[in-house]
C-alpha cells in the first residue's frame, strides 16, 4: 500500500512539474490529465469514492476537454516550428 | 528584479507551508461534526450515502448557491466569448471512425449518466457527476460533425427550468408550514430506489441543470471565433 | 495507515499547491498561468481531505445493509465535490478570457500584453509613458516607430 501511494505521488509530481516545463501545449495539457488521474486514484484510497468520481469525470474529463477546445482556437495546437 | 521578488515569495510560501507541516497530524483526527452525521444519518434522511445526504439534506442551501456559482460562471464566459463564428464548417471533417464511435457513445454515455442521477442517494455518485456525464454525452456527437451546432435555445430552457425546479421543490415544502428544502416525499426504505425523501428529485434537478449548462458552454466555446 | 504514509500525501499536497503557485508567479503565458490555477485547486482539494482522513475508517456509504464501524467524515467530502465542480466554472471563465486577450491584443504573452495596455491607457489620456529597458523588442520598435 506504501509502495502504490509512493509510486501514485511521484507520478503526480513529475508530471506537475512537467505541465510547466514543456514547450508543446499540448503535452502540457496530456500531462495535466495524467495529474487529475492520480489525484482521483488518491481520492480512493482515501476512502472518498464520491470525490474520487467527481474528479475523474471533471479533471480527467471535462476540463481537459476545455483545455484541448481553448487551445485550438487560440491557435496553440499545434507547435510552430 | 521581477525574478527575485517571485522567487522570494515562493521561499517564504514554501516556509510557512513547512512550519504548517509540522503542527498537523495524519489519521489521528477525531471529526466531531461528521461522527454526529454518520450515527444518524440512516434514520433522520434515509440514504444510504452519506455524503449525498450531507449535500442535499444537511447543507441543501449550500448546493443551491454552488448552482448558482455555476450558472454564473457559464453565463459570464459565454457574454465573454461573444458571437459565435461564421465560418463553423471550416473545421475538417472528422472522418469515419470518430462519426462511429460517437453514434455508438452517445447512447451509452446518456444511460450511464441517467443511472449515476438517479442512484445518487444509494451509490457514490449523484447529480455533479452524472451531470458532467450528461454534457459530454451532448457534446460528442458535435464533435464528430463539426458543421452542425447546438440549439442554445433549448439548452437554455431546459437549464432554466431545471434551475427553477430545484427551488420550486424547495419552495413546495414550505406551502406545508415546514422550512425550506423539507422532504416532499416519503422516507420509504433504506437502500430503496424510491427513497430519502425528495433527494431522488433534487438531485435530478442538479443533474440536469449541471449537465445543459456545460454543455452549452462546450458548445459556444467550440463555435467561437478562431483568432488565428 | 502508517505514519510514512501520511508524510507522503502531505508532501504531494504541499508540492501541488507549491507547483501551482510557482506556475502562477514565474510564468509569462497566459495558458500557463491557467494550469497553474487549476494545480493549485487539486492541491487544495486533496489538502482539504488529507486533513481530516482517520485510519482505518471505510467510506460513508452504507452497501447491503452493512454498516461499518468507523465511516469517514461526510462533510469534507461534500465540501470538496462543491470546490471540484466550482473549479471547473473557474476554468471556463479563465479560458474564455483569455480567447478575448488574445482577440484584443493579438498576443498572451503578458509582458507585450502589459506594456500595450500601459501605453494605450497613457495614450487615452495623453501622457508620455518612460520607455523601461525591460520592454519586449516588439513594443520597443512600435514606440520608437510613433516617436
Amino acid at each position: 500500500m506504501q509502495l502504490l501511494v509512493l509510486f501514485i505521488v511521484v507520478v503526480m509530481l513529475c508530471s506537475a512539474v512537467a505541465v510547466l516545463l514543456l514547450k508543446d501545449f499540448l503535452a502540457a495539457l496530456a500531462a495535466f490529465s495524467v495529474v487529475s488521474l492520480g489525484l482521483s486514484v488518491l481520492f480512493v484510497i482515501l476512502r472518498a469514492p464520491d470525490v474520487a468520481m467527481t474528479e475523474a469525470a471533471i479533471g480527467a474529463g471535462l476540463s481537459s476537454l476545455l483545455f484541448a477546445l481553448a487551445l485550438r482556437r487560440l491557435g496553440l495546437w499545434r507547435l510552430k516550428e | 528584479m521581477r525574478r527575485l521578488s517571485s522567487a522570494l515569495f515562493l521561499l517564504g510560501l514554501g516556509l510557512l507551508i513547512a512550519a504548517i507541516f509540522q503542527t498537523m497530524e495524519f489519521g489521528s483526527v477525531a471529526p466531531i461534526a461528521g461522527q454526529a452525521i454518520n450515527t444518524v444519518a440512516a434514520e433522520q434522511v434515509g440514504a444510504a450515502n452519506f455524503v449525498t445526504a450531507v449535500v442535499l439534506a444537511y447543507r441543501g442551501f449550500d448546493t443551491l448557491l454552488e448552482l448558482t456559482i455555476l450558472f454564473t460562471a457559464a453565463t459570464a464566459g459565454g457574454l465573454v466569448l461573444g458571437k459565435p463564428r461564421a465560418g463553423a464548417s471550416r473545421d475538417p471533417d472528422s472522418g469515419f471512425i470518430l462519426r462511429a464511435g460517437a453514434d455508438l457513445f452517445f447512447p451509452l454515455l446518456l444511460v450511464v449518466g441517467l443511472y449515476i442521477i438517479l442512484h445518487g442517494h444509494l451509490t457514490p455518485g449523484g447529480g455533479f457527476q452524472g451531470g458532467v456525464i450528461l454534457a459530454s454525452a451532448f457534446f460528442i456527437p458535435i464533435l464528430a460533425r463539426p458543421g452542425t451546432s447546438m440549439n442554445h435555445r433549448r439548452v437554455s430552457l431546459i437549464e432554466g427550468f431545471a434551475g427553477a425546479g430545484f427551488i420550486l421543490i424547495g419552495l413546495l415544502a414550505m406551502l406545508g408550514g415546514k422550512e425550506f428544502l423539507s422532504p416532499l416525499l416519503d422516507q420509504g426504505e433504506l437502500g430503496a430506489l424510491l427513497s430519502a425523501g425528495s433527494l431522488p428529485l433534487l438531485y435530478i434537478a442538479v443533474g440536469l441543470k449541471v449537465g445543459s449548462e456545460l454543455a452549452g458552454l462546450l458548445a459556444q466555446l467550440s463555435e467561437t471565433e478562431a483568432t488565428d | 495507515m502508517t505514519m510514512d504514509t501520511g508524510l507522503i500525501l502531505y508532501t504531494a499536497a504541499f508540492g501541488l499547491i507549491l507547483i501551482g503557485s510557482a506556475g502562477i508567479v514565474l510564468s509569462t503565458h497566459l495558458v500557463r498561468i491557467i494550469f497553474g490555477i487549476a494545480l493549485l485547486e487539486a492541491g487544495a482539494n486533496l489538502l482539504l481531505l488529507l486533513a481530516t482522513y482517520r485510519a482505518g475508517s471505510a467510506a460513508p456509504i452504507i452497501v447491503e445493509g452493512r454498516i461499518p464501524a468507523v465511516m469517514a467524515d461526510p462533510v469534507p467530502q461534500a465540501l470538496v465535490l462543491t470546490a471540484i465542480v466550482i473549479g471547473v466554472g473557474i476554468l471556463a471563465l479563465a479560458l474564455s478570457l483569455a480567447l478575448r486577450v488574445q482577440r484584443a491584443y493579438g498576443t498572451l504573452d503578458l509582458r507585450e500584453v502589459r506594456q500595450r495596455l500601459e501605453q494605450d491607457i497613457a495614450g487615452e489620456a495623453g501622457i508620455d509613458l518612460p520607455s523601461s529597458s525591460d520592454a519586449p523588442q516588439a513594443v520597443m520598435t512600435r514606440q520608437e516607430g510613433q516617436a
